[in-house]
């Protein structure tokens, strides 16, 4: 299309179930109270000049320009600021109002360069618009008088220019900065002919400004500006598209000139983010026409040899024959495939169909594994639908917000504004996070509660939450007899009430008083609306999946699930997780989360897809690596995902790449995974794709190619080329085809059509028959499993403990102006803010050390070691430090553990056993590259005292039976029974839902041979597997 | 006469931490912050944007929008005449000429010794005009010669 200009009403739109009719001009017009005459004139089509008034900030009144006449009152009121009343009759457009206009415009001008066709804004300039509207001629003042036209610009921002000297002090940036982002980073400084826009007294780079567009946004002249427009001059056509960084999912229109990208700017119809943004969808698109890009596929016979550039058939000929020795040699399991959250729901369709169709078995997964796969079985088992329940509209109803293990204002920036706003009108804010995070005090926002809880002490604190709320009578009643299935409630407030979930019981384990979980509890259950928002905080951990149960039960229990304002939302990570998930990602479940035993379903998806299809879970990412390294998985085919640097333990995971026959990695940029790979088949960027995002509210946003695609091949064109080499046939004309496809099969997808899509912006599933329009709110009336699942959540402390070798426990997160591996961000000016990991450490854990701020740490845990700089703070408490792993070179998973979720394996990242000590940069082991000697002569060994090294050695080869056992036991302790029979049905039930065969048959060999020795419970229920007894999949 | 403390962050932080519950606090901050070290440093920006949980881009705005706010250390004496209309017809331009010519320096400027002279607009003492401010306190019907021996007065006072 040309380019779009999006209709601005001058005034926000106000709610209000009164109408109000009013003339305006001659014209009759009906809107809701409280709107303001500007508005009400703009949607009878009649535009009054302006200035200062955009319809994304509160009106302000201070340009004098949309002044307008009222019959009946005096003067000449300003009709941003005047609210409508019934029977008005305006005047927008009169001889008084022209010569006031004229006058002001005259002020306005005399005081600004006249370079028009030189300026960087030419063309897209309100105040150039308004010159032209109110018919300014000449101004009498000349331009000799005192003026700013010399001050100087400030260029310190890499992505935008303040250009003082055309500036009209309209305050919109100031406002923008306060009412749309909540950051507070601008001011007008001075006063009278001083006055002027100020990032508080220092240059845009060194103030609070995070750089998130909006004051760009709001400029109406070239005061705020892109410095690609500056370089490039105006954009001439519009392709709206959805950002391809974080799980908000925001609409962009992408403003080409030509085929060159000009700017992103945020789309205000767009459902996620209402035209706001954030530093790295707004500006950090660089990396997708960076040099690093790979175009052409590679392969090479050993990752010892150099790639060689082949064309596209040979490259899918070299991996088809491969991958169909390896299945000859191997047998049919010995391949698998990971779909990326990267990518687009029809990408990760087609590869989740290769697998299952063309390698003809289920072991497939996803990089949520490491993420958010503790989500999807939570809400499942306890609402019946593995996706958050509301849309982020919904915060705006939000009375008390209980944020669990997440970062917004880093990781989910534009809800983070969202969310703030919300606080700022006086909702409550209760913070569960071991780290100080910026929301829980940051300018006009306070939480009422932080509880700095313990790393891995999620569970026991949620418990005492629930405890208070059944024991001080805080439960609504009625919802839960309504809405909850009575006997789980029964067993479930038993199990909450026991002593050991009691506030005083929990304080010791997580570290908080005990008054202050009380006093969270009673803010919670006391709120009209009560919401929880969680990052991976909560599912990166050994307890993942019973944190988000314990959530689920929580808001359950306080009547907070199926309206405005509550629900249980967690704040994916990628843009498109929601999607990959809801693809049909995980080994165990097909699209649409049903499960691969479920005969009826497979039966559906064998008649389209042609080919019978295996009936048992296949297998996780953790289980591909065991398997290589035993042997037994030979080929893995990666799609967008660095698994050698965001995966745990790095050491060990790139032992089990290095041990497979054929790696093939498809990917924008040669990174980390690829250097084990054989087979390199170039990606596309968002830019290039064609298809759709699911975001976190479950919201599916059309992604629109900006540019053609650099490689020549869409990325479901390269996975059905290499699925028909395979002698599978798999064949479509348009991604279009694919979600048609998706649509079929998938209940939840079926009224999903491009053409849909692109007549309504986007839609939320479920959508089809019962929901034509999609489902912003979900479980309305009642759960999608029928009636809600109070499940007991029983705290089990994780098998990472504290020791006197490892006595500080370090846990991850990441920043905003950097995106988890650092693919992308790294390749962008975004370095400009922070270009390394560093290490946060309490002055009580340095000052012993001999640690100073700013110095360099050597870094060990039981797995690993690297080396990075220290920042002493005390947003972490004692006993916790913290980091990111944005950078190749830190490693920051070399440290990690393979400790996983006892229900879906998902890594426990956020809790790993570590000691710290001085270093030199040179000491050791940057990058994970695990040198035996570093560049002073150091050894690692000489670093590590004998017995370290012991627990090291003993910690490394952890014989796989015993892996399996200690996950067993995970699983019986976090599966808590009505009685010894029903705990053992539970732990079987779950076994045959998400182990392969394999895994069971290797444990229950283990145990025949007295290799390894099972508890009673884990005993039965392994034996109870074995024997065949009746299986019903959950 | 004006002792001012020297400026310290554990000083400021006192000052700032009394002030942080009252209506308003940001402005009442930065001149309870004025009265104490006779200016507002730099590094109390910062200081005052953390305690009140505002951004320091907003303390700034407030700090650069009052005149009467200082950034630098105070002079030992300041003299501000009041040459708004009232007072300008009832002779302070004569009082500003003679307070110029006793200190050697122009309006808005400090003199060797460190006495500023500054020009206000009305000090709401219109009907004893022509008035002026002299280390806070307000002084009216001045002639040239009073204004001399205020000056005077204030040069043994450093001396």
């Amino acid at each position: 299309m040309t380019l779009l200009h999006e209709p601005d009403f001058g005034t926000p739109e106000r709610d209000s179930d009164v109408t109000v009719e009013l003339t305006v001009d001659g014209a009759a017009v009906s809107v809701p109270a409280g709107t303001s005459v500007m508005r009400a004139a703009a949607q009878a089509g009649l535009s009054v000049p302006r200035l200062c008034a955009t319809d994304s900030l509160d009106p302000f009144g201070s340009c004098r320009l949309c002044l307008v006449e009222i019959d009946g009152r005096k003067g000449t009121p300003a009709s941003c600021t005047t609210p409508v009343e019934t029977g008005m009759v305006v005047h927008t457009q009169t001889q008084r109002l022209a010569n006031l206009r004229r006058g002001v415009m005259e002020l306005y001008i005399s005081d600004h360069p006249l370079d028009c066709l030189t300026c960087p804004a030419n063309g897209d300039c309100e105040l150039q618009d308004m010159a032209g509207v109110v018919g300014l001629r000449e101004v009498r003042y000349g331009f000799d008088g005192e003026n700013h036209l010399d001050a100087p610009k400030d260029e310190t921002n890499p992505y935008f220019t303040f250009d003082e000297s055309k500036c009209i002090a309209c305050s919109r940036c100031v406002r923008a900065c306060e009412e749309v982002q909540g950051t507070f980073a601008l001011t007008i400084a001075g006063r009278g002919f001083d006055s002027k826009v100020s990032p508080g007294g220092t240059s845009f780079f060194d103030s609070e400004c995070v750089s998130c567009g909006a004051c760009v946004q709001a400029c109406p002249t070239a005061t705020l500006q892109e410095k690609s427009v500056i370089d490039l001059g105006m954009p001439t056509r519009t392709v709206l598209t959805t950002c391809a960084y974080c799980g908000v999912g925001c609409s962009f229109k992408a403003e080409l000139r030509g085929d060159e990208l000009v700017r992103m700017v945020p789309f205000k119809d767009g459902g996620a983010n209402e035209g706001h943004s954030c530093v790295k969808g707004r500006f950090a698109w660089g990396y997708a026409t960076h040099r690093d890009r790979i175009t052409e596929p590679m392969v090479r016979e050993s990752i010892h040899d150099e790639w060689r550039v082949v064309g596209w058939e040979e490259a899918f000929e070299f991996a088809a024959s491969r991958i169909k020795s390896i299945q000859a040699e191997y047998g049919t399991d010995a391949v698998g495939g990971i779909t990326s959250s990267r990518c687009t729901n029809e990408e990760v369709f087609v590869v989740q169909k290769l697998v299952r169709a063309a390698f003809g078995n289920n072991n497939v997964d996803t990089c949520a594994r490491v993420c958010h796969s503790p989500t999807g079985y939570g809400l499942k088992q306890t609402f019946g639908t593995s996706a958050g329940t509301q849309d982020f509209k919904s915060v705006e109803k939000t009375d008390v917000v209980l944020l669990i293990g997440a970062n917004p204002t880093d990781a989910h920036p534009v809800f983070a504004s969202r969310m703030k706003r919300r606080l700022r009108e006086g909702a409550q804010l209760i913070v569960l996070d071991p780290r100080r995070i910026d929301l829980v005090r940051s300018p006009h926002i306070e939480a009422a509660f932080h509880l700095p809880l313990q790393p891995g002490s999620n569970v026991a604190v949620v418990n005492a939450l629930a405890h208070t709320i059944v024991a001080e009578g805080l439960v609504d009643r009625a919802f839960v007899a309504e809405r909850c299935e009575p006997s789980a409630y029964a067993l479930w407030e038993k199990f909450i009430l026991r002593p050991e979930n009691s506030p005083e019981a929990v304080a010791s384990i997580a570290g908080v008083a005990a008054d202050d979980i009380r006093g969270a509890a009673r803010l919670f259950a006391a709120a009209g609306n009560g919401a929880i928002y969680y990052g991976l905080g909560v599912t990166e951990h050994s307890q993942g999946s019973t944190m988000v149960m314990g959530m689920a039960n929580l808001a359950m229990a306080t009547g907070n699930i199926g309206r405005d304002g509550v629900g249980v939302n967690p704040l994916r990570g990628q843009n498109n997780v929601q999607g990959s998930c809801d693809m049909g990602s995980f080994p165990h479940e097909l699209p649409g989360y049903r499960h691969v035993s479920d005969d009826v379903v497979r039966q559906q998806f064998e008649e389209v897809w042609g080919r019978t299809l295996q009936s048992e879970p296949g297998l996780r990412i953790p289980n591909m690596l065991e398997g290589a390294l035993s042997g037994q998985f030979r080929a893995l085919y990666v799609q967008g995902e660095d698994i050698a640097q965001s995966d745990p333990n790095t050491t060990h995971v790139k032992a089990a790449l290095s041990a497979m026959d054929l790696v093939i990695v498809q990917d924008l940029f040669l990174n980390e995974t690829s250097s084990f790979a054989h087979v390199f088949l170039p990606g596309t960027s968002f830019l290039e794709k064609d298809g759709t995002f699911t975001n976190a509210e479950r919201r599916i946003n059309r992604v629109r190619p900006v540019m053609s695609s650099r490689t020549g091949l869409s990325e479901w064109q390269v996975t059905s080329a290499l699925a028909n080499a395979l002698g599978y046939p798999m064949h479509y004309d348009s991604a279009s085809e694919i979600m048609d496809e998706i649509a079929e099969l998938t209940p939840t997808f079926a009224g999903v059509s491009f053409a849909k899509l692109d007549e309504v912006g986007s839609v939320q599933w479920p959508c089809n028959e019962g929901h034509p329009d999609g489902t912003p709110i979900m479980h309305v009336d009642q759960f999608v499993r029928g009636l809600g699942n109070f499940v007991e959540t029983p705290y089990v402390a994780t098998d990472e403990r504290t020791t006197r070798r490892f006595p500080l426990i370090l846990t991850t997160g990441r920043i905003l102006s950097q995106y988890n591996v650092g693919a992308q961000t790294r390749r962008t000016e975004n370095i400009r803010w922070v270009d390394e990991d560093v290490l946060e450490m309490h002055e009580a854990d340095a000052e012993p050390r001999g640690i100073a701020d700013g110095s360099w740490v050597f870094l060990t845990s039981r797995v690993g070691e690297t080396t990075l700089r220290c920042v002493i703070t005390d947003r972490v408490p004692p006993g916790v430090v913290y980091t990111t792993f944005h950078f190749p070179v830190t490693g920051a998973n070399v440290i990690t553990t393979e400790y996983s979720d006892w229900a879906t394996n998902c890594p426990e990242y956020k809790v790993t056993a570590v000691e710290i000590r001085t270093a030199s940069q040179n000491h050791v082991a940057r990058g994970g590259q695990l040198a035996a000697v570093d560049q002073d002569g150091v050894s690692i060994d000489d670093l590590l005292d004998g017995e370290t090294l012991a627990i090291k050695e003993e910690f490394a080869h952890e014989r796989a039976d015993l892996k399996l056992a200690r996950m067993l036991d995970q699983i019986v302790k976090n599966s808590v029974g009505l009685t010894p029979d029903d705990q053992v049905d539970r732990v079987a039930l779950h076994l045959r839902g998400f182990w392969t065969p394999a895994m069971v048959d290797e444990l229950a060999h283990a145990v025949s041979t007295g290799a390894v020795a099972l508890s009673p419970p884990a005993a039965a229920a392994l034996a109870q597997l074995a024997s065949g007894a009746p299986s019903a999949a959950p | 006469m004006s002792a001012f403390a020297p400026w310290t962050t554990e000083r400021a932080e006192a000052v700032v931490t009394q002030c942080a519950s009252r209506p308003g606090p940001v402005l009442l901050t930065l001149q309870a912050l004025q009265l104490e070290f006779g200016y507002v440093h730099p590094d109390a920006v910062p200081l005052v944007a953390r305690s009140l949980n505002v951004s320091r881009a907003e303390v700034h705005g407030v700090l650069t929008y009052y005149h009467d706010l200082r950034t630098s250390p105070a002079p030992a004496h300041s003299v501000r005449i009041c040459v708004a209309e009232a007072c300008q017809s009832v002779g302070s331009r004569d009082l500003m000429h003679r307070a110029e010519s006793e200190l050697g320096v122009s309006v808005g400027e400090r003199s060797s010794d460190t006495i500023d002279l500054e020009a206000v607009y009305c000090l709401g003492n219109c009907a004893l005009g022509p008035a002026a401010l002299v280390d806070g306190q307000l002084l009216g019907r001045l002639s040239p010669p009073q204004m001399s021996e205020v000056i005077a007065a204030l040069r043994s006072e450093t001396a």
